[in-house]
């Protein structure tokens, strides 16, 4: 009797963890449905749920335009560029605001960070056009600096500031420069913050959308403007388009997969720390 | 997507704050660099959007001073004050529903289960994917003849509904896709709230012979109560920030249904070139998200004392 309870009291968490899960489950999969059927099946009513048989026709279309990996290779141009300046400058200036307990200047870098986006980009838009640069890929990896950077400052501060100082001190009393103790105590020791932070800054400049859809000439365009003005053009042509919109999110869905834990850390690690 | 900062420790005396200071002054060098860059990017464009928010400034056009008639026109602008609306709307609708179900399901993952980090993986995946390509998914379901969703609705013997196309549905429909989107942040914010939490208080409550609903009510609800108020702080402030979705699945339509501030911002801007009043609509919704995470980090201060 008591087991056919505990048994009953199981099932019943199996189907709420199941219900939990099943709408970003369902989505995703309608997403991977829409873009593996002919646009008659896309189109047929009743829905065709299991695409028979799964066609890779609409991939293929995405590829054959040429331009849609130009606008990948933008895209990978951005968010590596964006990232990486992002860590040359944020990594150092973590540590150096968790060893002053700057904070006011963390607090500054919160304050970035919560403000939207479109607030940048009237004064970027009007500089980058007076510096006639508005062609290139310059302005964009500019303004994605400003999601980078608060990232990577924000969760090395957090990281620094949980890591024990007297290794670094060893090393002062020994003679090395504050620069020697960071270059190679801190650093080595902080290599899962970096981590965390390279991830999260990498997925959050790639999924952007409105610097580049505002800064960037045809040329210039990343994949989601690129995914994006599909749509208006095609507007009923569905196979292409989720096939495309698959393509765009699939590397951060892969990655989410992948470093689930580091994810997990660096988004929690602000907001709950201190509480 | 971040919340507070550590509390600093009390230096005993003058002498060894200033100590202290010196000490910490050294390392002002591994600032400098970022320093740079966050003047260049962030608070150069602050100080230019106040500025040019004193012109009427014409994209290629004319450019004349006017002191304050840009703050002036937007608070007897109509549509202005519509967008704000719209704005409280969707955002207090996007706070409320993301906290009951990122709380809801904070508790289920709290709990230990087969395959529990795969399946906390894919529940925060809605959050990690691309704004846009998740929003065209939605645009496609929300199709009022093909869609799947009233394929959904009518087998499910209820009338269809228009979702974005409509006026009167579409605030909620857009807020919809936000649940999908951030309910995921809001149970990663609840859940490692839960983790910290002291055992000690649930085996008395357990001694006590409390139910379930007892203990989750007097036990884990107050002590989750700043977890709760710092998920409260983001929400709302994502909620704000909102534009990607909306954008890409309505463009503020239809009519001007769902312009939100933020899409009125973005075609005063970019789409009318009318670039000094944009301005003075970005000072204005900056004072107001800072006045609202003042207020809410007040509370948050207040709710740990207690």
């Amino acid at each position: 009797m008591r087991r056919a309870r505990r048994l009953l009291e199981r099932l019943g968490f199996g189907f709420a963890v199941l219900v939990l899960v099943s709408p970003a489950v369902l989505v995703f999969l309608w997403m991977l449905s829409l873009s593996l059927k002919t646009e008659l099946d896309n189109t047929a009513w009743p829905p065709v749920f299991v695409p028979a048989p799964p066609t890779l026709d609409n991939y293929r279309e995405v590829f054959a335009r040429n331009d849609f990996l130009l606008y990948a290779w933008n895209s990978v141009v951005v968010s590596v560029s964006a990232t990486l300046l992002a860590l040359a400058v944020g990594v150092p200036a973590g540590y150096g605001i968790a060893k002053m307990q700057a904070m006011r200047a963390a607090a500054l870098i919160l304050v970035a960070r919560i403000t939207p986006g479109l607030s940048y980009l009237i004064p970027l838009f009007l500089l980058f056009q007076w510096l006639e640069l508005t062609g290139t890929l310059f302005p964009i990896v500019v303004t994605h600096l400003v999601i980078t950077v608060p990232i990577v400052v924000w969760v090395m501060i957090s990281f620094f500031e949980g890591l024990p100082g007297e290794l670094e001190e060893a090393a002062l009393v020994d003679g090395a420069t504050i620069w020697q103790a960071f270059r190679h105590v801190a650093l080595p020791l902080a290599r899962p913050g970096i981590t965390v932070a390279t991830i999260l800054a990498f997925i959050f400049s790639w999924n952007n959308f409105v610097f580049a859809m505002v800064l960037a000439g045809r040329e210039t365009r990343t994949l989601p403007v690129a995914v994006n003005n599909m749509l208006t053009f095609e507007q009923i042509s569905w196979g292409p388009l989720s096939a495309a919109a698959l393509l765009v999110t699939l590397p951060v869905l892969l990655l989410t997969l992948l470093a689930q834990k580091q994810i997990v850390a660096g988004l929690t690690a602000g907001g709950v720390k201190g509480a | 997507m971040s919340g507070g900062a550590a509390a600093l420790p009390v230096p005993a005396t003058a002498a060894a704050a200033r100590r202290r200071r010196n000490y910490a002054r050294r390392y002002a060098l591994f600032i400098v660099p970022a320093a740079a860059v966050v003047v260049a990017v962030i608070l150069f464009p602050w100080a230019f959007t106040l500025y040019v928010s004193a012109f009427d400034w014409r994209l290629g056009g004319e450019r004349r001073w006017v002191g304050l008639a840009n703050y002036a026109a937007l608070f007897s602008d109509a549509r202005f004050g519509w967008a704000m609306l719209r704005t409280l709307l969707y955002t207090v609708l996007a706070v409320v529903f993301p906290l009951l179900f990122g709380l809801a399901a904070a508790l289920a993952f709290h709990r230990r289960f087969p395959l529990r980090g795969l399946a906390r993986a894919v529940f925060i995946l809605p959050m990690m994917a691309t704004p846009v390509a998740v929003a065209l998914v939605w645009t496609m379901m929300f199709h009022p003849q093909l869609g799947v969703l009233n394929w959904l609705l009518t087998t499910a013997g209820l009338p269809p509904s228009m979702w974005v196309y409509s006026a009167s549905t579409v605030i909620p429909t857009l807020v919809l896709v936000e649940v999908w989107h951030w309910t995921p942040l809001v149970m990663l914010l609840l859940l490692g709230g839960l983790a910290a939490l002291p055992v000690d208080p649930y085996e008395a409550a357990k001694i006590d012979g409390a139910t379930p609903w007892q203990a989750f009510r007097h036990v884990t609800l107050p002590l989750l109560m700043p977890f709760i108020v710092v998920a409260l702080i983001i929400r709302t402030i994502d909620a704000l920030k909102a534009f990607d979705t909306i954008y890409v699945i309505t463009q503020g339509g239809p009519g001007s249904a769902s312009e939100t501030i933020n899409i009125f911002l973005y075609l005063q801007a970019f789409a009318f070139y009318n670039m000094g009043y944009a301005s003075a609509v970005v000072v204005v919704f900056f004072a107001i998200i800072m006045a609202l995470a003042a207020l809410l980090l007040w509370t948050r201060q207040r709710v740990r004392l207690t």
